[in-house]
């Protein structure tokens, strides 16, 4: 029944490359999910400046906070789209009937959404740390934070969108879900900041970003698995 | 190929149906009949392996489908109430992407069964720039990519033309005839010359009461 001579086998690294593919696709072709976000985290953070006389010292000290509380909000915004769509027209259906394990097709969405949502987070965070004064040192705990603590955000946020995706607005049930078990992150991520501006070595708070990372990088795939399970029943 | 053993389903408290049997085999065309909310599309849904709230037991060749899910992924095609059609994306795009998921890849397949559906022309437009009776053409030339044995569809013939309609019935039934089974849903009166076997889950009810 194949089509043709032309039939190329390709092995799990091929089918998961194309899920990984599609997803870059998908946000290509409806800029809104990469621009909305990041539009909402240079407003919202700049709000902050505005809505006082602060001098730039104490805009300095709550600089690292206020960047990762708006990185914080502004992932959970853009995760209504990692599965809405899918689930609207039935694509999911067909993700969790494919052969191969569920687990590293989920990895592969959620570090496509990463790329398109996360980094550019990441990237434009230093003007909006320009913005709100933040002392020079802070610069570069600020991008390895945000670099190791938005993947691992976005992997935490997708159990909670997972679970959610089949009720009609989920909004903020989805933030009442998913902020309480942010807040590791947000205190370590933004507590580096702080330690590298009190002249403190760095390294610990680094690894347990990382670790961080790491554990959701390899459970959270199974607990997304789990909830799209019973979310698409 | 499939055997469905004493299947029950129970949603909020109402019996959709109990003690289900049947088997599909090579060559089985069988219909599942049942007015609106009988549980077709739930029986359809559990047979997929979406919907596991069930009693009784699946078996694929045999053995219970949980125990060979990957196999019995492999040999079976799911057409569900939704194309599984991302409007954004090109079919071309879709298409490749569901081709990935069966373990290959084949652009020259993929334009084929396109003009075989009458959408040549159509790989690189996005779908929300076609009709509803053209996405669904596109959902259905997977049919042509698939090689699985066992195709479930639920109401396959939807927005589809008259024409439409008769090839997708072809299609069915040349399916059937080369050895593979299907298992359906539909309002439509099929044409179909080949023997038809029918699961009627309103006579099934009626025989529990």
């Amino acid at each position: 029944m194949s089509g043709g001579m032309s039939r190329t086998a390709i092995g799990l690294g091929g089918a998961l490359g194309a899920t990984l593919r599609r997803e870059l696709q998908l946000a290509f072709s409806s800029p809104g999910r990469i621009v909305n976000p990041l539009m909402f985290f240079v407003i919202a953070a700049s709000l902050f400046p505005l809505s006082g006389r602060f001098e730039p010292a104490l805009l300095g000290t709550i600089a690292p906070g206020v960047i990762w509380v708006t990185a914080l909000l502004a992932v959970m915004l853009s995760m209504e789209s990692l599965f809405r769509g899918d689930y609207d027209d039935g694509s999911l259906e067909q993700l969790l009937l494919a052969p191969q394990p569920l687990y590293f097709h989920l990895q592969m969405k959620v570090l496509a959404h990463w790329l398109v949502t996360g980094l550019p987070l990441v990237v434009i965070s230093p003007l909006l740390a320009l913005l709100l004064h933040l002392p020079a040192d802070g610069y570069a705990p600020l991008l390895i934070g945000l670099l190791l603590g938005t993947p691992t955000l976005n992997l935490i946020a997708a159990i909670g969108t997972a679970l959610t995706v089949g009720l009609a607005r989920s909004g903020l049930l989805l933030a009442v879900l998913i902020l309480p078990l942010s807040i590791p992150v947000l205190v370590f991520g933004a507590g580096l900041v702080d330690t590298a501006l009190n002249g403190l070595p760095m390294g610990g708070l680094v690894a347990v970003l990382a670790a961080l990372l790491v554990m959701a990088g390899t459970l959270a795939p199974l607990a997304i698995g789990a909830a799209l399970r019973i979310s698409v029943q | 190929m499939l055997t469905v053993a004493n299947l029950g389903c129970e949603r909020d408290e109402r019996v959709l149906f109990e003690r289900l049997s049947f088997t599909v085999t090579a060559g089985t065309l069988l219909q599942i009949q049942g007015a609106n909310g009988s549980g077709k599309t739930t029986l359809l849904r559990i047979l997929a392996g979406l919907n596991h709230d069930y009693t009784g037991e699946l078996q694929w060749q045999g053995k219970p489908c949980r125990q060979v899910e990957f196999d019995y992924r492999q040999a079976l095609f799911y057409l569900g109430h939704a194309p599984s059609v991302n409007r954004t994306l090109t079919p071309l795009q879709n298409l490749r992407w569901f081709c990935a998921l069966r373990g290959f890849a084949d652009d020259a397949a993929i334009h084929y069964a396109l003009n075989e559906l009458g959408l040549r022309g159509y790989a690189d437009i996005p779908c929300y720039q076609m009709s509803a009776g053209q996405q669904r053409r596109v959902s259905l030339a997977r049919l042509a990519l698939t090689s699985a044995p066992l195709w479930i569809m639920d109401e396959p013939f939807t927005a589809l033309d008259r024409k439409g309609v008769a090839e997708l019935e072809q299609r069915i039934d040349r399916h059937v005839t080369g050895g593979g089974a299907v298992v359906l849903t539909t309002h439509h009166p099929l044409q179909s010359t080949l023997p038809l076997t029918v699961v009627n889950l309103d006579a099934l009810r009626e025989v529990a009461v």
